[in-house]
């Protein structure tokens, strides 16, 4: 480090500094608001007066929260659906991408299998189109609509492959003179070879799962089904106002309706928030390898 | 007869690849190449009730009446406008903020402002479009700030020109860290040596940014550009979806709103059909084009 830096350059580094940390402040102030909204006294909240800090500090919208059927239980299908939905996907990732992963000449079939999977990259038959196969397929309104038309991510899928593609072939040529088959090497040696890959892309999945919202709009017929995101997205919408049930208007009197949706909100984003600045490092890696898409 | 014994031996050692497969082939058959069957219901009078099979064939009959809407022309190009802003913007700031990150010395700094500028990438649009209904409602901070200095206040959300550039630059603050941390990772590559020789030659941190920095970024550029081309049809649906409201849908309706309205609310299953198809077909070819580019330009290739 030099000790005299020329003036140029300390003009610079006294514009910089404050200039990211204003990029900085607006992509987490907008949170810092609807929390503070969100623990402020409806009066306060409702008058726009609430700016980075709660007036009339209350917990009253966090409570009634806790006894709020629709939002506990679209907690619920959304935990369920991220669970089951990253087994499946996750299973489907391995078991496509191994095979894949092997060359022409172990495997003769394969460029066929990957311009089966590949073409899916490039045309999809639209929103419409899937709909009606999902009507037709009988699972609308049931958990497994969120979970199978998206079952296979190709995306992952070819990530997956790359990073299998990378592993020495000795680790396979070993273990198969020790008599293992192709089942036992995707699970002995393969998957443990490859945990932060298997790390990158199980994150990228249970976030895409806890974030969509649009999917459960439209396959789910009544409110009591969606998962958590779509709830909220209905709360954002305000289309959804036949589902405040009569119990819920007593309490309401004394809860504006700002204060209840942004603490829902702000619920709706906190498990993002607590978790992905310690597992930052692989949502880096899976981003500037390429493959993952959001 | 040799031959015949090594090629079932062959298939036998095979076999079990082959059955790895059938979950994802089975799903992929359905709801992947099921809907693209499904597309041919945009030449079809399309009754659900009568379903792919035996619904009434009417040729282009829903393409003319999709193309001849009011609205068609302008719905091309809202998608058009605010898919090029967002990918122009959403590709020139974050590399500016790359570039500027990258001056940074103190390591835990740097890593503070990329952690932050991160979070809105990981959230869905439904908390953000909630948070920036708030933030751009009459009350809200924003219409607080600017009445501070005596502005009127302002219905961000329902006047055209506002609720676009709402629309644009959200895109590219949700985007940010994402592509910020691509330029990063570019910059990160450059040979180290570069940046020594040149300040031998006396070259000051300006020149070393033209003349080393950017020329080593340019494969990353123009490989992010030209795959950014391929999914100019795509405007964002989700979030438009919702923030939008009828009093903006003369600049903010797109394709995939227009698709949703039609198909599913208006229950015109073919004709919404019919516009997917087109935008389809139109992005298929982008995307190739956008591919092609890509590994003409860059050497880029998926696999």
């Amino acid at each position: 480090m030099s000790y005299k830096l020329p003036l140029g350059r300390k003009i610079f580094i006294a514009i910089n500094i404050p200039l990211l940390i204003g990029i900085m402040l607006l992509s987490i102030v907008p949170f810092v608001h609807l929390l503070a909204v969100s623990l402020s006294s409806n009066a306060a909240a409702s008058s726009g007066q609430v700016k980075l800090w709660p007036i009339g500090f209350t917990l009253d919208a966090y409570q009634f929260l806790g006894q709020k059927a629709e939002f506990i239980k679209s907690l619920g299908i959304s935990v369920q659906r991220v669970f089951l939905g990253t087994i499946i996907n996750m299973l489907l990732v391995f078991l496509t991408a191994y095979p894949l992963s092997k060359t022409n000449e172990q495997f003769r079939f394969r460029t066929g299998y990957v311009w089966f999977f590949a073409v899916t990259m490039f045309f999809g038959g639209g929103l419409i189109p899937t709909y009606m196969i999902v009507k037709e397929t009988g699972i609308m309104n049931t958990i497994w609509a969120l979970i199978l038309p998206g079952a296979l991510n190709v995306w992952n899928m070819v990530m997956m492959l790359n990073f299998f593609r990378g592993i020495p072939r000795e680790l396979e040529e070993a273990s198969k003179i020790d008599g293992a088959g192709h089942w036992s090497i995707l699970w002995r040696v393969y998957l443990p070879v490859s945990l932060p890959s298997i790390a990158t892309i199980g994150l990228f999945t249970i976030v895409g799962h806890w974030n969509s919202w649009f999917d459960g709009m439209i396959y789910m017929n009544s409110p009591a089904n969606y998962p958590l995101q779509t709830y909220l997205a209905t709360l954002v919408t305000a289309i959804n106002v036949k589902s405040i049930t009569i119990d819920d208007l007593s309490a309401l009197q004394n809860l504006s309706e700002k204060t209840l949706r942004t603490a829902q909100i702000f619920l709706g984003a906190l498990p993002i928030m607590l978790v992905y600045p310690f597992l930052q490092k692989y949502f880096v890696k899976g981003i500037t390898v390429g493959s993952v898409k959001e | 007869m040799n031959t015949r014994t090594t090629n079932k031996r062959r298939l036998r050692a095979e076999l079990p690849l082959h059955l790895m497969l059938v979950p994802g082939i089975i799903v992929t058959l359905i709801y992947a190449y099921g809907p693209m069957l499904g597309i041919v219901m945009a030449f079809q009078k399309f009754k659900p009730l009568l379903g792919f099979f035996k619904s009434e064939w009417v040729g282009f009959k829903n393409f003319e009446y999709v193309f001849n809407l009011p609205d068609f022309t302008q719905v091309l190009w809202n998608t058009f406008f605010i898919s090029i802003m967002k990918i122009a913007f959403g590709l020139l700031i974050p590399l500016i903020l790359a570039l500027l990150l990258n001056e940074i010395t103190k390591n835990w700094f740097k890593r503070l402002i990329q952690t932050s500028i991160f979070l809105p990438f990981f959230l869905s649009w439904a908390v953000l479009g909630g948070v920036l209904i708030e933030i751009f409602s009459l009350k809200g901070p924003v219409n607080g700030l600017i009445s501070a200095v005596g502005v009127e206040p302002i219905m961000f959300m329902g006047i055209n020109e506002w609720f676009v550039s709402i629309i644009i630059g959200s895109d590219v603050w949700k985007g940010m860290g994402y592509n910020m941390i691509i330029f990063l990772a570019a910059i990160v590559s450059i040979n180290a040596n570069l940046y020594e020789a040149a300040e031998v030659d006396g070259a000051g941190k300006w020149k070393q940014m033209v003349h080393i920095t950017l020329p080593g970024m340019a494969p990353i550029i123009i490989l992010m550009c030209t795959l950014s081309l391929g999914g100019v049809l795509n405007a964002g649906f989700e979030q438009i979806l919702i923030l939008y409201n009828p009093a903006v849908y003369e600049s903010a309706d797109v394709i995939d709103t227009f698709v949703y309205r039609l198909g599913l609310f208006d229950q015109q299953y073919a004709p919404a059909a019919a516009v997917g198809l087109f935008k389809s077909v139109i992005s298929v070819a982008l995307v190739s084009l956008s591919y092609y580019l890509a590994y003409r330009l860059t050497n880029y290739r998926i696999f």
